[in-house]
Parts: C-alpha cells; structure tokens; sequence
C-alpha cells in the first residue's frame, strides 16, 4: 500500500513549509498593528469556509501550463505543477495554512508584548527575541498548530483529487485510495484505510486538546 | 569634553494627545533625573522613545557623538543598538527564565567567563545569594525588582530608564524600597531617568527633576529648585503648593534631627546619621501662626519670620511666611482676623516635629 507513505511525505513536506512560513506569517499577524491586518487574517482564514474544490479550482488555474507560475514552473524545473507532487504539496500548504497559522497566532497573541520588548531592550535582535522569549512562552500554540497541519493533510481529499488527479504512486493518498476502493466495491480494503485514518484522527485531537489544558486555540 | 544626552521629540499619537519633550543634561554627572507628572501627562512615552520602542514624528535624540533617533536624517535606532538599560513598571521578568538566566540575558555577545563574573558581582550588589535558580514568581515583589534592575543593568547601559519602579508595590513596601533603590542607583553609578506620579519619589531620588503635564515639561531644574520655587502655578500643583524643605541633618539626639536651614534650625524626626541628606516636607495646614514665640509649648519648631503675602481660600486663608524659607500654612479666616496682620509683620511660625514628612535623598544635591 504505497499510498501510506506518499500520506505521510505530504504531510511532513506541508508541515515543514507551514513552519518555514507560517511562522513569520503568524507573528506577524499576532502582532502588527497594520490597518490592512484583517484582511491579511481573513485570507489565511479562507480555506475554513470554501469547499476544496473551491481552492483547487482556482489552483488549477493560476498553475496551468497556460498560466505564469506554469510556465516559469516549466522553465525552470520542467513538467506541470498540476498533477505532480509539488502541486499536491502547494495546494495542500495553502489549504492548511489557517490550521496552522491560527494556533501559532493564538499562542503568540497571549505572550506579553513587554517581555519582547524587554529582550530588545536588552540588545536581543528581533529574531533572537522571538526564539529565546516568544517561542518558549508559546510552544503549546505553536506544536498544535503543526499537529493539526500534519493531521488534516493526512485527512485531505478534495484539494488532492482536484489538483494532483489519482495517480498511484504520485498523488493519491490514503484518502483516495479510500474511494477508489469504495467505487471498486472492495470493502476491505476500504475498511482497513478507514479505521487508520479514523484512529489517527482521535489520537491527534487527544494530543491537541492535551497540549491546550489551559486555552483553546482552535 | 562632557557627553550630554540631547533630547528634542515630538510623538503625535494617531486620533490622541501630542507629547513634546526637549532638554538637555550632562551625562557625566551621573545623577538621577525624575520625570514627574499625572498618568497621561507623556512621561512614559518619553521614555519609551528614548529606550527606541516608540518612534516619534519629529525631532533628535543624542548620546555623546551617537544619534539614537534623527527624523530629518531618517535614522531611528532599534533598541537593540541604543544601549539602554530599562527597568518595566511591572519589571516583566522571563516567567520561563531562572533569575540567573533573566539577569544574563543581555551578555549574549560576552564570553563565558565575563558573564560568570559579571553575574557574581551583581547578584551581591542586589543581595540576590540563593535566588540563582529561582523562577521569578517564585520569589518576592521587592526581590522581582532587584533582578530586573540587575537584568537591566547588566550590559552597563549608558543610561538607566526606570518606569513607575515603585508602583506595584503596596504602600508598606514602597516607603522601604524607595530607600533601598535609592542605595542601589547610586551604587551602579549610571545616569539614570525615573518616571513617576509620586512626588515622594521625585524627592527621595532625584537629582534633578522634570514636571510634565498635558504632554508638556513644564519645568526642569534641580529638584531643590523646582520644589522650592514652582515657576507656573502648573508646577505649583504637580510638586504641590506645601512647604519642601532640603538640608543636611546637623545633629542627632534622641531619634530627632536637627538640620538648618535658611538661619533657621528644624527638628524633624531622623531619617539617617548626621550628614546625611533629606527632604523636609510640611503641610501647610500643619502650621500654626502666632504673634510671639511661645514659652510652654510642645511643638519643637518655632521660626520667626516675616508675613509674605496671604490670599483666600475658601474659609481658609493661605499665608507664605518668610523666615529663611518661603513656608506656607493654611489658617482659618477668623483666626487671621484675630492675628490681625499683613504683609511685612513679624510673626512666628509653629510646626510640631512629628507633622514634617522626612525622606532621605539621592546623592548630588547640595
């Protein structure tokens, strides 16, 4: 079952670019005092309410052969986005960024501007400020929100489907092995994918929710 | 060539109040400086665009050679690169942080061994043996602050920022530990400015003294002169219209002081040892007026003077007497009816010994 490891891949690879920016995003959106804030919140919040098919569509369209990002994709590394891994993997990175952006902003939100402000105060860069102070005072927010990223791309099916197609070995995860096993009536087969996803998912929301004791992020 | 710090800002806040601020002090000094006023009236906002979190629209300000913040010139240093040493009103300590981390925390660029050293220095000047390996709520609100002065002053900061560093302390606590900053500042020997409300404060560590109000210095001079001779009736208000006296105490006999001052000598109760330097603070309704020295008396301060001048304050009437000093007291309109005196007449001024409020004063002032 190839499908278990193409899961897994995606789901590191989108964790660890969601870490890469959704950290800094995060912040600055905890942070910043911007008038335009809001809208920047609102466009991390988008995937919570539009059906996938929604993102992937629009994906589709700005990745396309036709299309700028397609065309310099080609250029530079050859093949399509669409249908590929990577597409998968940016598709799913967008998808999932308020899964992770939001608990990261929430725990950074409730780390008292002062202490940044004292480690400045005491010739700490921005950056070092950030790991030595906001970091430690934030790790709940901060571990959920990848736990969550990682859980949901594990989960994602519409995003997948609709930009990396169903190719074995390639784009289809667990969950697409799902359905095509439900459409080939091989029952078994689906039951077994199902009850993993299914005990994965309870596992992970157990961690969040334990990590969370005091406030709840999500 | 003396260093000075140069302060010339202007800081708008967006759909609010307008703070400006412009002085200038030597920095070779070293002495403490009070920034007096009500909340609101900017103080704190000026010191935060010195310690660079707060950026103002206008204006310069400059250490020595250094420019920390030019608008014309665009440069506004972060406050990583100033050097400044800030102690936050409620000390905002590390909560994940032992107290030797929180203290070490600026030594980054240091090595090893300097930090070691450094440390072990500060940890006796601030009496903080044992506490190494405390987390902060673990210990003490007077202890909270010795660590974050510790932590502050660390680097060894051209200039030391002290926001409200009393007011989260409860009454009790601060009578103490207005004593014990004032030690401690004068110990580390950095130029230092000290924001509060509390004209107590202003007394007991300053040596110079600002009066802000609306966003304005009203004022600025040494804190003798500036209690002793309120330039504006704004100044007048923010340091208070009673009577503040400042001396050196001469003698000591029987837990009472004696200090004089102005040909006068007064005796108060002694805060320190002979030399040591005080405010003397009187209130004006404290005083008694009487045409003669009286000889059975319990109060121990009698100064002859001569009326000033008086003027109506409700049912009171608030007379300035000069004897030596301007003192103020506040009789009622019968009772200087009865005195029946004006300006010019000798009189005499009462005061007991226990109704003047002492408090030690930083080093500096004569």
């Amino acid at each position: 079952m190839d499908a278990v490891p193409l899961t897994l891949m995606l789901a590191a690879g989108t964790t660890m670019v969601l870490a890469v920016l959704g950290l800094p995003l995060a912040y600055w959106l905890a942070t910043s005092r911007r008038a335009w804030r809001p809208i920047v919140d609102a466009a991390v919040a988008v995937p919570l309410l539009l059906p996938p098919t929604v993102l992937g569509f629009y994906f589709l369209m700005s990745t396309g052969p036709e299309s700028l990002a397609g065309r310099v994709y080609e250029r530079l590394v050859g093949g399509t986005i669409p249908f590929s891994f990577t597409g998968v993997l940016a598709a799913s990175v967008l998808y999932n960024l308020p899964f992770a952006v939001r608990p990261f902003a929430a725990g950074f939100a409730a780390v008292d501007p002062r202490l940044v402000e004292a480690a400045r105060c005491l010739g700490a860069s921005r950056l070092r400020a950030f790991i030595r102070v906001v970091l430690p005072l934030s790790w709940p927010g901060v571990l959920t929100g990848l736990v969550l990223a990682f859980a949901h791309t594990v989960g994602e099916f519409g995003v997948v489907l609709m930009v990396g197609g169903n190719i074995p070995g390639v784009t289809r995860t667990i969950a697409l092995a799902i359905y095509d096993d439900v459409q080939a009536l091989d029952y078994a087969a689906a039951n077994e994918a199902s009850l993993l996803l299914l005990v994965f998912a309870v596992a992970v929301l157990t961690l969040t929710y334990a990590l969370q004791r005091r406030t709840v992020l999500l | 060539m003396s260093r000075r710090l140069d302060v010339d800002i202007t800081f708008r806040y967006r759909h609010g109040p307008v703070i400006e601020g412009a002085w200038s002090d030597s920095l070779d000094e070293r002495g403490v400086t009070v920034l007096l006023g009500a909340s609101g009236s900017g103080k704190t906002t000026i010191l935060r665009c010195l310690a660079g979190l707060e950026q103002p629209q206008r204006g310069h300000i400059r250490v020595g050679d250094r420019v920390w913040f030019d608008a014309e010139r665009r440069i506004c240093l972060a406050p990583d690169r100033r050097d400044v040493g800030l102690l936050f009103q409620d000390y905002a300590l590390f909560p994940h942080m032992t107290v030797e981390r929180n203290i070490t925390f600026g030594g980054a660029r240091l090595d090893r061994a300097s930090v070691r050293r450094r440390l072990e220095e500060l940890v006796s000047i601030f009496q903080l043996d044992g506490l190494e390996k405390r987390r902060p709520r673990q210990i003490s609100g007077g202890q909270q602050q010795r660590v974050a002065l510790a932590r502050a002053v660390f680097r060894r900061p051209e200039v030391l920022l002290l926001d409200e560093p009393l007011s989260a302390l409860d009454a009790a606590m601060r009578e103490d530990l207005r004593n014990e900053l004032r030690g401690l500042i004068r110990a580390l020997d950095i130029p230092t400015y000290v924001v509060t409300h509390d004209r107590l404060d202003a007394l007991a560590l300053g040596d110079r003294t600002i009066l802000m109000e609306g966003g304005r210095i009203v004022q600025h001079g040494p804190t003798r002169e500036v209690f002793g001779d309120p330039k504006t009736p704004t100044a007048a208000r923010l340091v208070g219209v009673d009577t503040v006296l400042m001396g050196r105490i001469a003698a000591v006999a029987g837990g009472l002081a004696t200090v004089r001052i102005g040909g006068q000598e007064l005796r108060a109760e002694a805060p320190g040892g002979v030399g040591a330097e005080a405010a003397f603070c009187i209130r004006a309704e404290d005083v008694m007026l009487a045409r003669a020295v009286a000889g059975d008396m319990s109060a121990m301060n009698q100064w002859r003077g001569v009326i000033d001048y008086d003027t109506v304050e409700g049912p009171f009437v608030r007379v300035v007497v000069n004897c030596g000093f301007r003192l103020s007291a506040l009789v009622t309109r019968d009772a200087w009816q009865r005195l029946s005196l004006q300006s010019g007449d000798p009189v005499v001024a009462i005061v007991k010994a226990a109704s003047i409020r002492v408090l030690l004063r930083g080093k500096g002032a004569p």
